[in-house]
């Protein structure tokens, strides 16, 4: 049975981390136009300081719920803004599930996907709808929940809310900020995709390539 | 705008360590964080410790403010974005001298949540916090919406009035009472006249048209509650302080402490002309002004315009207020 084990995640951290660096500039861009221009700065940086976090001796043994308490403890402490909170936030609630089911099976990616959303969603008490990084969140989480309930291999599964949470990040710029930097520009915020449902949307493909690639390989 | 810059993503740090070299017979860098700013005489042993944060491009505020009498500890975040949990409790146990730690910020969302975060921090190491929520700005939100409104200038007095009741070896509760009440007793406008820009964006992400003046605008751009054509100085101070006394009734007779602060490229001379007239508005209403602070002490990059609050004073704000104290902003 595959699992959102150890291995699973050190795969994703380092994966999202080379991505978000990829896309560091892209992001800056897309918040410059609605925010304060540091979103691609905030998250290459503190994904890194993640990887570079897991890089201690013990990690790879590390159950994976201690994994993501480490994970979220290197984020707060590199990013402030609003995003340190809401990612570590969303790390230590993922944790919190691994902690108590240390061999989530990948057949339940959804609960996982969940327990990101969860924690972003009590950090920042944000709502559908406010064109935040929670839109992509909740995407996503939908779309695995009804695959999942429809009995979708682990791949489909993530691949969906993959899907879903592009989908979104695009749709957000049919939306109004009402919370966060971009909450000022108001109407003026139309036109313009809400950068951290861009980013969430990025982490959620990173996922389910790794979902994919798991599968694939039998491990 | 041309500008003094080396590498923009250097530019908080070289802030920092700018301020620590020109004012250090008031303030030391904490040995474990850069991204604090301690107080000379700080820890106080018995004393209430006394911290704040916000992020940077509000110079002197908040790295200012850190002195004698007044602020303990500065958590510094990046241009105009919440400094990290990290900081905030790196700056809580700089402040730390055993009897408590107030933590006095702004009113927005990232400050919010990073200071709640260090808030349980330090709970697990044994350290008391207690926070008070700036909400002075009066056309962020309706009166009766008060806790949603921002923070902003009167943050400063907030700041003088906490740091000096800790001063006087307050308890935690005494302090956080002190320094709500001296909140509650603030009341802030801006209006702006031009537009600033984080030199990592390159463009301002408003704009104010040439000939206009945005009534009500926040410390970062956030928009005010009237676009209008501008209008002479003393129409201006006039609207801004009808804004601010008719949110805050006041009896006749009252003393107020009146702060005028630039946004960051507006010149002095013209806060003065500012002023000229707020007095005057300020008699007219049958209220006395005990002691003004006229200049850039709260300032939003290179945004054009300016703030006005208005404190009202009663015995132990008075008290409290003409404490002296020792900081580069104040």
């Amino acid at each position: 049975m595959h699992a959102i084990d150890t291995p699973f995640l050190l795969l994703v951290f380092r994966t999202v981390a080379r991505r978000l660096e990829e896309n560091r500039d892209a992001l800056c861009g897309l918040d410059g136009e609605i925010g304060d221009g540091d979103h691609g700065t905030s998250m290459a940086n503190g994904f890194a300081a993640i990887v570079t976090a897991l890089r201690a001796p013990g990690m790879a043994e590390a159950p994976p719920g201690q994994l993501l308490r480490t994970a979220s403890m290197a984020f707060l402490n590199d990013v402030g803004a609003t995003v340190g909170p809401l990612y570590a936030s969303a790390l230590l609630q993922a944790g919190k599930v691994l902690e108590a089911r240390p061999d989530l099976p990948l057949s339940e990616f959804s609960a996982f996907v969940a327990a990101l959303t969860d924690g972003i969603a009590f950090r920042g008490k944000a709502r559908a709808g406010d064109k935040t990084m929670l839109d992509a969140w909740l995407a996503a989480t939908h779309a695995a929940r009804l695959q999942e309930s429809l009995g979708a291999p682990p791949a489909d599964v993530a691949r969906k809310a993959a899907e879903a949470a592009e989908e979104e990040a695009r749709a957000t710029a049919t939306m109004i900020a009402s919370r966060g930097r971009a909450a000022r520009l108001k109407e003026r915020s139309l036109g313009h995709q809400d950068p951290g449902a861009v980013s969430a949307a990025l982490i959620l493909r990173v996922l389910a390539d790794a979902v994919a690639d798991t599968m694939g390989q039998g491990r | 705008m041309q500008r003094f810059l080396n590498n923009p993503d250097d530019i908080v740090d070289e802030t920092v360590a700018g301020f620590v070299k020109a004012h250090r017979d008031l303030v030391k860098l904490d040995p474990s964080n850069p991204r604090v700013v301690v107080a000379r005489n700080a820890p106080v042993k018995g004393k209430v410790g006394i911290v704040t944060g916000g992020g940077s491009g509000h110079e002197p505020a908040f790295i200012g403010y850190a002195g004698r009498n007044m602020v303990d500890a500065v958590a510094v975040g990046e241009l105009f974005s919440s400094p990290t949990a990290k900081s905030f409790i790196d700056a809580i146990k700089a402040a730390d001298g055993g009897a408590g730690v107030a933590v006095l910020y702004g009113n927005y969302a990232g400050d919010n949540m990073n200071v709640k975060m260090a808030r349980r921090m330090a709970a697990k190491d044994g350290i008391e916090v207690a926070t008070v929520v700036a909400n002075d700005d009066v056309c962020s939100a309706p009166l009766d919406e008060r806790a949603k409104r921002r923070g902003v200038a009167g943050e400063i007095f907030m700041w003088k009035i906490g740091g000096a009741k800790a001063a006087e070896g307050a308890s935690l509760s005494e302090v956080v009472a002190s320094a709500q009440r001296a909140i509650d007793a603030c009341r802030s406008v801006g209006v702006g006249l031009g537009p600033c820009t984080l030199p990592a964006v390159g463009h301002p992400n408003f704009l104010i048209e040439p000939g206009k003046m945005e009534i009500g605008i926040g410390h970062h751009g956030e928009p005010g509650t009237r676009l209008e054509d501008l209008k002479t100085a003393n129409e201006v101070a006039d609207d801004m302080v009808r804004i601010v006394l008719d949110d805050h009734d006041l009896p006749a007779g009252t003393e107020v402490a009146v702060l005028v602060s630039g946004l960051g490229a507006t010149p002095v001379n013209e806060l003065y002309v500012l002023y000229d007239r707020i007095e005057g508005q300020i008699a007219a209403r049958g209220l006395s002004v005990h002691r003004a602070y006229v200049g850039n002490y709260f300032t939003s990059l290179e945004m054009v315009g300016a703030t006005v609050t208005v404190l009202a004073l009663d015995d132990e704000l008075k008290r409290l207020l003409d404490v002296e104290t020792a900081c580069a902003g104040f």
